[in-house]
């Protein structure tokens, strides 16, 4: 069957919620201003409202309960709604929550999962589209978690929720939520901190994760269509943990990279692959790595403005015909 | 002598006594081995706030979260955790408490239910009201402490937890040890609220504001405050007006404060306080004395120990980043 990936975390928090009663909920929104996608999490408030706290705009103080709950032997999932906000409880996400297992010598551990839909959505502006996985990629202890497709979105929350031993950020982003994918049941879930080839090609491999992994795909369509480039398309999964191995295997393959990152271009997820290229994958590469990211500018209002620096498909079959035609 | 001294047994009294003296003592050592350079980092001392320690811990149990900040090694000890392991781990041995991963300001001891300790200050008053609700939703009668100063105060996540607290009516104690300062700043320049507890009002939070240097009367209020919240009345703010008699750090020269101010808290000093009570109540001076050099001893031994424990292999530096992934 085919879900969405807003059915796969709606499905994936219900499910949790009923295996496990130390599975808390703090804040329940998730789904941001999407209607149609708040809906399915209605069984979720109706079957399981004991554990779910109502609770005020209060980023920082929220990301600490969930925390205190995770220390205390709880599995809470908090909500810190949109991706930027991760900014109002970065004291505790990444100063509390991140380093508690390491200070405390492996006493104890928080595995919460802070839950965040980031990225650039479309008229969100500069205070409401980070893409923040690069900056929370810097933080050792944290596990981040970016799915690019529903079958992801549904086993990556569940595993944070149910599985994990630490705390995690959940990227969701605002326009994967409709995005559908193949799904059963009883599915073999990949290993956490394994990447998935999501198309196999010969001449260059695409490098994405999250929203980029649809558009890659798209583009790796448009490049064996109308130039008859064949394309790999690597979905990282998680950019902590980072699985270098099938990156590098898969552009020993190809020869070529093009890495697709919704990050700003300095510093970003792009950057961390494109150094992990360079020092173990060189003797690989038949021209340049190529990064495709968004310009190092906050996020403009305006839409020709927005969708200027918008990371687009067109824009990852640019980067790979520049990659196949340097050689 | 007041009521609660008279209803609590010589004994209790004289435990009050013992742990004062331990936490003063210990942190002494602290301050002594600081200055020879073998504490690493900057610790943080309690000298002449450890009657709300002794006062509050005296009634948790043992599976009673507590939560503390940077000046922690008073509420660690009366919590009842080893002073062997938490003077280790401010030393940074392997023998410490966190293995010599946290030092001074990250004590923590899962056994005794010490859940948290931050060197950000009011880092943990919202991971106290965490703790709190997890054994709330559980149906548990435990209840969250959590220690801080009234420099804690002017960080906005301390009213955030206000808020959560009171909106969940969380089992919370929190215990504002009001000393006057934040680090290096009068209350007077940092806030234009003079008492702590006011801010407990709005949100219909319990509070009392008592002498945080009278170990007797933090014992009485907390009882009352925690009484209170194992039947299930919702959290309590308890403020402890307090003096530091150190520096915000050791080392700190403190040219903020004038010899007179301190020589007049010098008077107010909770050990000498107890024990004027406690003489008033016919136990012998020396009785007393002997209970000082009793944990002299003990704490000496403890430190000599400390000090020959290993050092961690530099070699597990890399473990611990991350609990097994699976």
């Amino acid at each position: 069957m085919k879900i969405t990936f807003a059915e796969g975390i709606a499905r994936a928090i219900h499910e949790s919620l009923a295996a496990d009663p130390r599975v808390v909920l703090i804040g329940g929104g998730i789904m941001g201003l999407n209607t149609g996608a708040r809906a399915l999490l209605e069984p979720v408030l109706r079957d399981f409202a004991s554990r779910i706290m109502v609770t005020p705009i209060s980023e920082l103080g929220l990301a600490g309960a969930g925390v205190g709950a995770a220390l205390a032997g709880d599995r809470p999932l908090v909500d810190l709604s949109t991706g930027s906000f991760v900014f109002q409880a970065f004291a505790q996400v990444v100063n509390e929550a991140a380093n508690i297992h390491y200070m405390t010598g492996g006493q104890t551990s928080v595995p919460v999962t802070f839950y965040s839909l980031a990225g650039r959505r479309g008229g969100g502006a500069a205070q409401h589209s980070h893409a923040t996985q690069a900056m929370l990629g810097q933080v050792p202890g944290l596990q981040v978690l970016t799915p690019g497709g529903a079958e992801d979105a549904y086993g990556l929350l569940k595993w944070a929720l149910l599985e994990s031993r630490n705390p995690s950020v959940f990227l969701s982003h605002p326009l994967l939520l409709g995005e559908t994918a193949e799904w059963t049941a009883h599915d073999a879930f990949l290993p956490v901190g394994k990447a998935r080839i999501r198309r196999e090609g010969r001449g260059v491999s695409l490098i994405a994760s999250s929203i980029m992994v649809p558009r890659a795909l798209a583009a790796a369509e448009t490049l064996q269509r109308e130039h008859g480039v064949s394309a790999e398309v690597v979905d990282l999964r998680t950019i902590i943990p980072l699985d270098r191995d099938t990156v590098l295997q898969s552009v020993a393959r190809t020869g070529r990279a093009v890495i697709a990152d919704e990050c700003h271009h300095s510093y970003g997820v792009a950057a961390e692959i494109a150094a992990t290229l360079a020092e173990k994958g060189f003797a690989s590469l038949k021209a340049p790595v190529r990064r495709v990211t968004m310009p190092d500018v906050p996020i403009p209002f305006s839409a020709p403005l927005e969708a200027e620096i918008t990371v687009t498909a067109e824009k990852i079959v640019a980067g790979a015909l520049a990659a196949v035609r340097a050689a | 002598m007041s009521a609660i001294a008279t209803e609590l047994k010589n004994e209790t009294l004289v435990g009050f006594y013992e742990q004062l003296w331990r936490i003063r003592l210990f942190e002494e050592q602290v301050q002594r081995l600081a200055a020879r350079g073998e504490v690493p980092g900057f610790p943080h001392l309690s000298t002449g706030q450890e009657a709300v320690a002794v006062g509050v811990c005296a009634l948790l149990n043992e599976d009673d979260y507590l939560f503390s900040g940077h000046r922690a090694h008073g509420h660690v000890l009366a919590k009842g955790s080893d002073p062997y392991a938490v003077f280790a781990e401010i030393i940074g041995r392997q023998d410490g408490v966190c293995r010599g991963r946290g030092g001074s300001m990250h004590l923590v001891d899962v056994a005794h239910g010490v859940l948290g300790a931050t060197g950000v200050v009011a880092g943990n008053v919202s991971i106290a009201a965490g703790a709190a609700w997890a054994a709330q939703v559980r149906g548990e009668s435990r209840l969250a402490v959590v220690f801080f100063g009234d420099g804690a105060t002017g960080a906005g996540v301390f009213h955030e937890t206000l808020n959560l607290a009171s909106l969940w009516r969380l089992p919370l104690l929190l215990v504002c040890e009001n000393n006057g300062m934040a680090e290096f700043t009068g209350r007077e320049e940092h806030s234009n609220v003079a008492k702590v507890s006011a801010f407990a009002a709005p949100y219909g939070i319990p509070t009392q504001t008592i002498d945080g240097n009278d170990v007797l009367a933090v014992y009485e209020a907390a009882r009352e405050a925690i009484e209170s919240i194992r039947g299930s009345g919702g959290p309590w703010l308890l403020e402890c007006m307090t003096y530091r008699m150190a520096g915000h750090y050791v080392g700190d020269a403190q040219h903020y404060r004038s010899k007179e101010e301190l020589a007049a808290m010098k008077e107010k000093d909770p050990i000498d306080r107890l024990r004027r009570d406690l003489v008033k109540r016919g136990i012998p001076e020396n009785a007393l004395a002997a209970v000082a050099a009793r944990v002299k001893a003990e704490l000496d031994t403890v430190v000599d120990r400390a000090r020959r424990a290993p050092h961690p292999d530099p070699r597990t530096v890399l473990e611990d980043v991350y609990s097994a992934w699976n």
